[in-house]
């Protein structure tokens, strides 16, 4: 008799996300696409005056891809939990936290990565300058899992209703706040000439808590949402 | 595992006094029953009865209001009941994009696997030779219930909790269902099964547990 380990089944999760990624590679390009449409609907708004598109980058830059990732975040487990799998998982014998968590991790790769590879375009789009560009990567590389964590739990409190929508993003902004105003915070902060370690800093504690938090709280909500 | 030596004398499932509630609204029970190993034994009721909730309770998806059940003589706890127990629910757990092979490999990399037994050899067990690498997307309901009781074919649980197992199935199917119960029964595993009474057992004569709403 051969039962499936822990590692083993975080390992058959994550195969089988990255393949259904894979089936559906077109869905994958959507987040990127939405926040590539916002970026681009600002310099028509405002007119292509660079220095004032400057000022400004950082922050459109964050905003899209918050937004973008919003958008992606209500497939995080409703497929699951609409075809019975998630029901599965939380009857298997392994620590559900941990599964979610190897759930999480696909999801941030598959949603949210493609959205950092194309954050120096959106930058240059908006004359972002150049030295302001790699704090913005590193504030995106600690915000962007810290938003997918947080998202996660709100997504498993709603996945149990039918129309989640409004209830999810209600639920999930006022957390997204403090991190955008960490990550935006490090960029202007860059781009003033000031030190902008300290916003990443805090970003990075956030993630480090988040990592360790995020996959319980998830776990305990999903048991809720499916009785 | 005490499931490698089965003791004959401890039943494999008991509830006692076990009853659910919703929002203070009494689902079923209270109900007593014995499940011996070997046994399949039929759940009977009309829609709405609390069949499904039965299963979900057994499973320890739901919690019940009171009463105790006991798996091989040991109170239920959850990490007893996921490696013995295996739930079939109205919602097969598949994934549409995937092909049957790719969902049976991901049901053996969480719940582990029987010995003697390959993903490929178990759908064909269930007659869906030639359907390996079909999207589940294009198969038919009954041949997705197919590869739901293939999923049962491979995982090490010893208890079977099937909750319709025979809806959207053909005759055939429905025969097959019936092989599987009783190979199952004959290695020495048990199962609950539900249904409305209209085409459930054509072989054999099961034990009986009718479930009444309670007043």
């Amino acid at each position: 008799m051969r039962y499936g380990t822990t590692p083993s089944a975080c390992a058959a999760l994550i195969r089988r996300d990255l393949l259904l990624t894979w089936r559906r590679r077109g869905d994958a390009l959507n987040p990127a696409l939405f926040a590539l449409i916002v970026v681009v609907m600002f310099p028509l708004a405002l007119g292509p005056e660079p220095n004032q598109l400057a000022r400004i980058a950082a922050g459109i830059v964050f905003v899209a891809i918050l937004l973008a990732g919003l958008l992606a975040l209500d497939t995080l487990f409703r497929s699951d939990h609409d075809d019975g799998t998630l029901e599965q998982l939380v009857l298997s014998p392994h620590p559900l936290s941990l599964l979610l968590a190897s759930r999480i991790a696909v999801h941030w790769l598959t949603t949210a990565v493609p959205l950092i590879v194309i954050a120096p375009l959106l930058g240059e789009m908006l004359h972002l300058p150049k030295t302001v560009l790699p704090v913005l990567l590193a504030a995106l590389a600690l915000a962007t899992p810290l938003l997918s964590l947080l998202g996660a739990v709100c997504v498993a409190l709603t996945v149990g209703m039918r129309r989640s929508g409004m209830l999810l993003a209600l639920l999930v902004l006022p957390l997204y706040v403090p991190v955008l105003i960490f990550a935006a915070g490090a960029c202007n902060a860059a781009q003033a000439g000031l030190p902008f370690l300290a916003p990443l800093l805090w970003l990075g504690a956030a993630l480090a808590l988040a990592l360790v938090l995020a996959p319980l709280a998830c776990a305990a909500a999903l048991r809720i949402s499916i009785t | 595992m005490s499931s490698d030596h089965p003791q004959t004398d401890i039943p494999l499932l008991q509830a006692q006094g076990l009853a659910y509630a919703r929002n203070d609204e009494a689902v079923f029970g209270p109900l007593d029953f014995v499940l011996q190993r070997g046994e399949v034994v039929l759940i009977e009721g009309d829609n709405g009865s609390g069949k499904t909730t039965l299963l979900k309770v057994l499973s320890g998806l739901l919690e019940p209001v009171s009463g105790s059940i006991e798996l091989d003589g040991e109170a239920l706890t959850l990490a007893r009941i996921s490696h013995q127990v295996a739930l079939l629910s109205h919602l097969p757990g598949l994934k549409t994009d995937l092909t049957p092979l790719e969902n049976l490999r991901f049901t053996i990399g969480v719940f582990g696997m029987r010995p003697g037994i390959t993903p490929a050899l178990a759908l064909a067990s269930v007659g869906l030779e030639g359907y390996e690498s079909v999207p589940v997307r294009q198969l038919s309901a009954g041949q997705k219930k197919r590869v739901a009781l293939a999923k049962l074919l491979l995982v090490p649980a010893a208890l079977w909790l099937l909750d319709e197992p025979y809806a959207n199935l053909d005759k055939e199917g429905i025969d097959l269902v019936n092989r599987l119960l009783d190979a199952h029964a004959r290695r020495g595993g048990a199962a609950l099964v539900t249904s409305h009474g209209a085409y459930a057992f054509t072989t054999g004569t099961p034990r009986r547990l009718p479930l009444r709403q309670s007043a």
